[in-house]
């Protein structure tokens, strides 16, 4: 996935010269193409998240549409005051890009599990959070990004990831939406993120009659999106690999007492959230190991999902 | 008007916004205010009218706290109308905050959280190298803010990059939030620290306008390949007697006392 956002970006920015990348010296072997090809819109501005944050701000007010490129909670967490203030309350026009989403580097240890950062940006005015599931998503991640101007966030899983979607999908996301993967009765499966091909797998593995979803974006959804599936589907299921507490289940969860609350919607449909119990896991294993460990799966059948 | 007259009309506006509406920061205000006069008098090339022209300067104000001295100086070159800083500053529903805000007029950059403007500089400067354009980018940073890790990550990324177009000054006042600067957390050897991260370092008199003049000019026309930085050493307070060198004008707003007397004294000067 990293190396399909971060291609397309080249090739994006072939044309839209205003694209500038910045790197927090990580990204060996994924960012040379575009460095070589855009020297003068590329640059490593070594191991400092919180300048990187800053000069992406510097270079944005003077017109340039900037992305900065680390890994997980380096260019998020690591720097969270310089993207409220410097880029949220300024409206610049800046893209955090993380690579290694939930346990992605599963191995490496709770320092590279980016398992709070979806929480923590979407409290931010101002800012779009968006957690692409395939490579195909990630591809229309960045057409988004190049053409989106103002703060945003994306969460790349890593490398090799399978491809969930036919090729249908349209190439570039739209916020707000719930792309649908597979129809059902039984319940909606609301997932964000790299998880999705394995939720999908143990769906059709286990038989269920679940309708999936994908979505790319937390928050800020389609009302008349959510309200018919709330209309449809006595129960939803939310999937993150993130953890519980302020996640993309609790904004499906927000969001859908918006509409019960203010009479969108005449029933609250039940919603089962799956993610992180909000626990560091301080053992290494590999992503499928971490994702088991943390009970990531829909589980043994339930009757009300 | 002359640099002096209107660094003094700087300190009695700023002295009686203070007082009007109780608010702090009249210390870090006083000892900012003959640098800000030099660069928005004679230096900075501004104007209200090309206020979004990209060859205009650009000044970053990293000491957001003392909002006073730079409402004042943008006051008196025209960029803000009097009757509505008086009215608007830290009242209800204006965007004059006690803390600079970037939707005033003339403000580049809403600060108040140190060790932000360096950085937003930086990058600010770089655009204006790889671009080739003719400004020059200028941060005003506070002593205490130099605790602050994200400004050395600034600094050493302001020599790497070589960039030639940007002056740092620093309002070396010597006094922080809580105490002496040399108490809190030792700055000194501040330009010979400067000096070692290969920045172009010159020290300068923060109260005598003709040096000042003289410095801000020469760095600003400078092209030597490194970025350069202006360590002014200035006096917290600076101007009326009781207040210089004194901490509590870090907080204290003056009251009806404090200000008469304040007046008068910068009014005889």
């Amino acid at each position: 996935m990293r190396n399909t956002f971060i291609n397309k970006l080249r090739s994006l920015a072939a044309t839209h010269e205003d694209v500038f990348l910045l790197c927090g010296d990580l990204g060996y072997s994924v960012l040379e193409p575009f460095a070589e090809a855009f020297p003068n819109r590329f640059l490593n501005v070594g191991v400092a998240e919180q300048n990187m944050t800053q000069v992406a701000v510097g270079l944005a007010r003077e017109g340039y549409n900037v992305f900065t490129y680390s890994i997980g909670n380096f260019p998020t967490l690591r720097c969270m005051e310089q993207i409220r203030y410097d880029i949220c309350y300024h409206e610049a026009n800046v893209k955090v890009v993380a690579v290694g989403a939930g346990y992605a580097y599963g191995p490496q240890g709770v320092s590279h599990h980016t398992t709070e950062d979806i929480a923590m940006l979407r409290a931010i005015p101002n800012m779009t959070v968006c957690s692409p599931a395939d490579p195909i998503e990630a591809r229309a991640a960045a057409e988004f990004m190049v053409h989106h101007r103002g703060p945003a966030y994306v969460r790349i899983n890593k490398a090799g990831e399978p491809t969930v979607h036919a090729d249908a999908v349209a190439p570039i996301l739209t916020p707000g939406e719930f792309i649908k993967v597979r129809p059902g009765r039984g319940a909606a499966v609301l997932v964000t993120g790299a998880i999705l091909a394995s939720i999908v797998h143990e769906v059709r593995a286990s038989g269920r009659d679940y309708a999936i979803y994908s979505v790319p974006f937390i928050g800020n959804y389609s009302r008349n999106a959510l309200a018919t599936l709330a209309d449809t589907f006595d129960a939803m299921i939310t999937v993150e690999e993130h953890q519980l507490n302020g996640g993309f289940g609790s904004s499906v969860v927000e969001a859908l007492s918006d509409l019960y609350s203010t009479g969108r919607i005449s029933r609250m449909p039940k919603v089962r959230r799956i993610g992180i119990p909000n626990q560091f896991i301080g053992v290494s294993g590999s992503q499928e190991y971490l994702r088991r460990q943390a009970q990531l799966t829909l589980g043994a059948s339930r009757s009300d999902a | 008007m002359d640099t002096a007259s209107f660094a003094k009309a700087m300190r009695l506006r700023a002295l009686e916004l203070c007082h009007l509406k109780r608010t702090s920061h009249i210390g870090g205000a006083f000892s900012v205010t003959d640098i800000l006069a030099v660069l928005y008098n004679e230096v900075l090339n501004i104007s209200p009218t090309t206020a979004r022209s990209p060859s205009r300067d650009r000044l970053f104000y990293s000491k957001g706290h003392a909002c006073t001295a730079l409402y004042s100086a943008l006051e008196l070159r025209g960029f803000i109308d009097r009757h509505m800083l008086s009215e608007g500053f830290t009242t209800d529903g204006s965007y004059f905050t006690s803390h600079v805000n970037h939707r005033v007029p003339g403000v580049e950059l809403s600060t108040g959280s140190l060790g932000h403007a360096l950085g937003v500089a930086c990058g600010t400067a770089l655009a204006g190298l790889r671009r080739r354009l003719p400004h020059t980018v200028f941060a005003v940073l506070s002593d205490g803010e130099l605790d602050e890790g994200s400004n050395w990550e600034a600094i050493l990324f302001a020599a790497h990059q070589r960039l030639d177009n940007l002056v740092a000054i620093i309002d070396y006042n010597k006094i922080q939030s809580f105490g002496s600067v040399a108490e809190v957390m030792n700055l000194d050897p501040l330009a010979d620290k400067f000096r070692a991260f290969n920045w172009t370092v010159k020290e300068v008199d923060g109260h005598d306008i003709e040096a000042l003049s003289e410095t801000l000019r020469s760095a600003k026309a400078e092209r030597f390949d490194a970025p350069k930085v202006v360590i002014a050493h200035t006096i917290k307070g600076k101007g009326v007697s009781f207040m210089e060198h004194e901490l509590v004008w870090h907080y204290q707003s003056p009251n009806k006392d404090d200000y008469e007397a304040a007046r008068n004294e910068l009014r005889a000067k």
